[in-house]
């Protein structure tokens, strides 16, 4: 592809390539994203190619096939689009793919048993779905539409035109203004305005010239969130043009993107894409002739939670271990090597190109006055439409869950929601109306968080959950300082001795004390921040705890130590299935006669659960 | 190991020898090799002028170096949120008494290393483990079992 050396060669690109797209050609989209991919999306995409090849199909009808990133309605996967007529395949596998090919592109009909149906309507494109059509796409607009291992389809869907807009035509500070005046605040988790940020650099680097750095947090810690993921795979050029504005803005030469290390394809796309704007011209030296030079270096990271903290990962990447360091000095003056540094997420960065181009003020008016724009959910756990999910800040918690996510299957509805991860906290159904942005969600207790959002049904136990997050920070937890490490240890041994039925409500109590404490004393966010899920599943469900602690009971029917499994003898049918599975041999019976399990020797590990065919094993 | 590991050397030079590429060349070396012998640990500190104590405290403070060979097979149990609610506990359990080795660690006969990682981007599909390059979604410990005879 041509090399671009001003911002006007850009546009002529993109225009040549438009001008070039046969439009009358159509297109197949198959969703390589992390969910269709374990669904089997790959073998999708080899079907279509195949099936091309083989039937050597007219130019007319020879489609283009795009794989492209995570296009949202992952529960559905594998998914394929279509263009120009816009259709909607669903659950798609490889021996359905002849006849899409024969049906929809050689005689463009519609084949409906693959079209989504939902309460009756059948719908043939996704706009008309209520989980697409509730959405608005900022961040991940280009996801599912592009394939991310071509620049030109980047360029055509407006990749660079921002930047260029930044580089060519305003000043570096005309650029922090629009950041400020759109009220971005940052999406990895503490809302800090992106604005002042920069704003700060630009001063840190005034009193102290030399380097300037800008780092890209794509570690994406929490362990229940792929929406990172899902932008660095599926739109990486997006990534790195606001990358690119960011440098601009702050005056930096260099830049750095952390990316977590069990993100292979992320690390591998961005990589390409790298290439691809240095040939294009738009990293390296002297970027559109406007005499700036910028470059991004990435780094893996190397499996720590805490090196999502801004100081843990300015160590990691000098190459040392990934403690963070008390912030007198606040890292954009002293970050890497010691000099002004700016860290932004990757959400974040990738709403940028879009407020460039459409102006702060735009963007300001997308939600409430206080968090504008729109966030980006990964929308998991006992919900129907399980996925990726994007909507305006502010809306109802239950339009998220219910309306788009399509409420819990076969249930009334959710028990709590738990947001903001391992530093959030979980939300009851009472609070279901609660406004979805930064500061309604501190408010209750939980927060925002990077945006991963899981819903639970009532059989999942708060107890349960609450110690899952804590073990998580535990063992996370660097140990440089002493209310952490010692702290969440102390907590989780409050939280394992309530899952088995010990403990009294005075503890109870003490657990809440000792949260408060660790709040108050640790270095960083992730033991400031790990007393959250505690707390919050302690305000609003406590009920929940004191049947743990005085009925010994677990009521969701997960603490281990307070549930039996035993057999239906009504149901039974004596086919030995679980005898064979049981790996303590505690379950016995003739055959053809109801079986019983021994308690004793019981290590309560589902097998029987899982094997029997009758539904004929309770669990209480 | 399936390909021929690149020569120590050749990934030494990919990296200039500054105390800022340590963990770069021990994430190239754990990818080549599968864990981080000791005689190369001694060749990256070397290179890239870290003391060999500095460059094991950094090795140990990360997760995904292994100081020990790894199996042949891996095995990564999802026990992200959603696979948790989902019983991912229950899977990893079942897989330490299957292998009879806890997680984090490999089997004495190298065969099988046993995981859990994080999210691994298909709640829809949860509990998902993965064994080397597979994803099993809806994964059962039956399932498993069933699988690991197979390869
Ligand atoms: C323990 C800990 C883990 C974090 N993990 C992440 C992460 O995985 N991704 C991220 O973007 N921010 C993470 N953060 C927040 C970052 O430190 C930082 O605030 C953020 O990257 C700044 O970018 P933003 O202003 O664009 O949100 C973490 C913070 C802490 C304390
Ligand atoms: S709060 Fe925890 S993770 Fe943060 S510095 Fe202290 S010990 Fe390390
Ligand atoms: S991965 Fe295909 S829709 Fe999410
Ligand atoms: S939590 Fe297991 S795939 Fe997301």
């Amino acid at each position: 592809m041509d090399r671009v050396n001003k911002a006007e060669d850009l546009r002529e690109l993109r225009n040549r390539l438009i001008a070039a797209q046969d439009t009358s050609r159509p297109v197949v989209r198959v969703c390589l994203g992390p969910g269709c991919l374990a669904q089997g999306a790959d073998k999708v995409a080899g079907a279509f190619k195949k099936a091309i090849k083989d039937r050597g199909l007219q130019a007319d009808v020879k489609p283009l096939i795009k794989e492209t990133g995570c296009h949202g309605f992952c529960k559905l996967g594998p998914l394929v689009n279509l263009d120009p007529s816009g259709l909607f395949y669903a659950q798609v596998k490889p021996e359905d793919v002849e006849e899409i090919v024969e049906q929809t592109l050689v005689k463009g009909q519609v084949v409906d048993r693959l079209l989504y149906t939902e309460n009756g309507n059948q719908y043939q494109t996704a706009s008309e779905i209520p989980f697409y059509a509730m959405q608005q796409k900022i961040a991940t607009r280009n996801l599912g539409l592009i394939d991310p291992i071509l620049l030109e389809d980047a360029i055509i869907n407006g990749a660079y035109l921002a930047a260029a807009k930044a580089l060519s035509y305003m000043k570096p500070e005309d650029v922090v203004k629009e950041l400020e005046l759109s009220g971005l605040r940052g999406r990895g988790g503490a809302g800090f305005p992106t604005g002042r940020k920069w704003r700060s650099a630009v001063d840190a680097a005034k009193k102290s010239p030399g380097m300037v750095y800008i780092v890209c947090n794509g570690d994406e810690g929490d362990p229940g969130a792929f929406m990172d993921r899902a932008i660095m795979e599926g739109d990486p050029h997006g990534v790195l043009e606001g990358m690119l504005i960011e440098a601009y803005a702050v005056g930096a030469n260099q830049g750095f993107l952390y990316v977590r290390t069990e993100y292979p394809i992320a690390v591998k796309n961005l990589k390409r894409a790298l290439d691809q704007a240095r040939d294009l011209g738009m990293l390296g030296q002297n970027i559109l002739g406007t005499g700036f030079d910028f470059d991004v270096q990435i780094n893996r990271g190397a499996g720590a939670f805490v090196c999502g903290e801004s100081t843990a990962l300015f160590s990691s990447i000098e190459g040392k271990a990934g403690e963070p360091r008390a912030k007198y000095i606040r890292s954009v003056e002293r970050g890497l090597w010691g000099r002004p540094t700016v860290l932004n997420n990757v959400e974040t960065l990738s709403n940028v190109p879009v407020i460039i181009d459409e102006g702060g003020d735009w963007y300001a008016h997308i939600g409430p006055a206080n968090s504008p724009g729109t966030k980006a959910f990964s929308l998991v756990g006992k919900v129907k439409n399980v996925g990726l999910v994007e909507v305006p800040m502010g809306v109802p918690l239950s339009r998220i869950v219910e309306d788009i996510g399509g409420g819990v299957p076969g249930k009334d509805h959710f028990k709590a929601v738990q947001t903001g991860g391992p530093s959030g906290g979980c939300i009851p159904y009472s609070l279901k109306d609660v406004a979805v942005d930064f500061d309604s969600l501190i408010k209750i207790g939980s927060m925002m968080g990077s945006g991963g959002m899981i819903v639970m049904d009532d059989t999942d136990c708060v107890v349960d959950v609450a110690r899952y997050f804590l073990h998580f920070l535990e063992e996370e937890s660097c140990g440089k300082c002493l209310p952490c490490r010692l702290g969440l240890k102390g907590m989780v041994e409050f939280l394992d001795r309530f899952s088995r039925g010990e403990g009294s409500e005075e503890e109870l109590d003490e657990l809440v004390s000792l949260g408060e404490a660790i709040k108050d004393g640790a270095l960083c966010a992730l033991g400031g921040s790990a007393p959250n899920p505690v707390l919050t599943t302690i305000r609003y469900f406590r009920d929940e705890y004191l049947a743990h602690i005085v009925d010994k009971k677990c009521p969701a029917g997960v603490c281990k130590s307070l549930i039996t499994y035993s057999i239906d003898t009504d149901k039974c049918t004596g086919c030995g299935l679980c005898v064979r599975n049981c790996p303590q041999s505690c379950i016995t019976g003739e055959t053809k006669t109801p079986h019983t399990i021994n308690g004793e020797a019981c290590v309560r590990c589902g097998m029987c659960l899982e094997s029997c065919k009758f539904g004929a094993i309770n669990v209480a | 190991m399936k390909k021929k590991a690149t020569e120590i050397d050749a990934i030494l030079d990919r990296y200039p020898g500054e105390p800022r590429y340590l963990i770069s060349l021990l994430q190239d070396v754990q990818a080549e090799y599968n864990y981080i012998a000791p005689e190369n640990m001694t060749l990256i500190c070397d290179h890239v002028g870290v003391p060999l104590t500095q460059a094991w405290s950094v090795a140990t403070f990360y997760k995904s170096f292994s100081l020990e060979p790894r199996g042949e097979h891996e095995i990564r149990v999802c026990c992200g949120t959603a696979c948790h609610l989902k019983g991912s506990e229950r899977l990893a359990q079942s897989l330490e008494r299957d292998l009879g080795v806890e997680r984090g660690h490999t089997t004495e006969d190298l065969r099988f290393s046993l995981d859990t990682v994080n999210c691994l981007g298909a709640c829809a599909l949860a509990p998902m483990v993965m064994i080397d390059d597979d994803y099993i979604g809806g994964a059962t410990q039956r399932g498993i079992r069933k699988y690991l005879k197979k390869i």
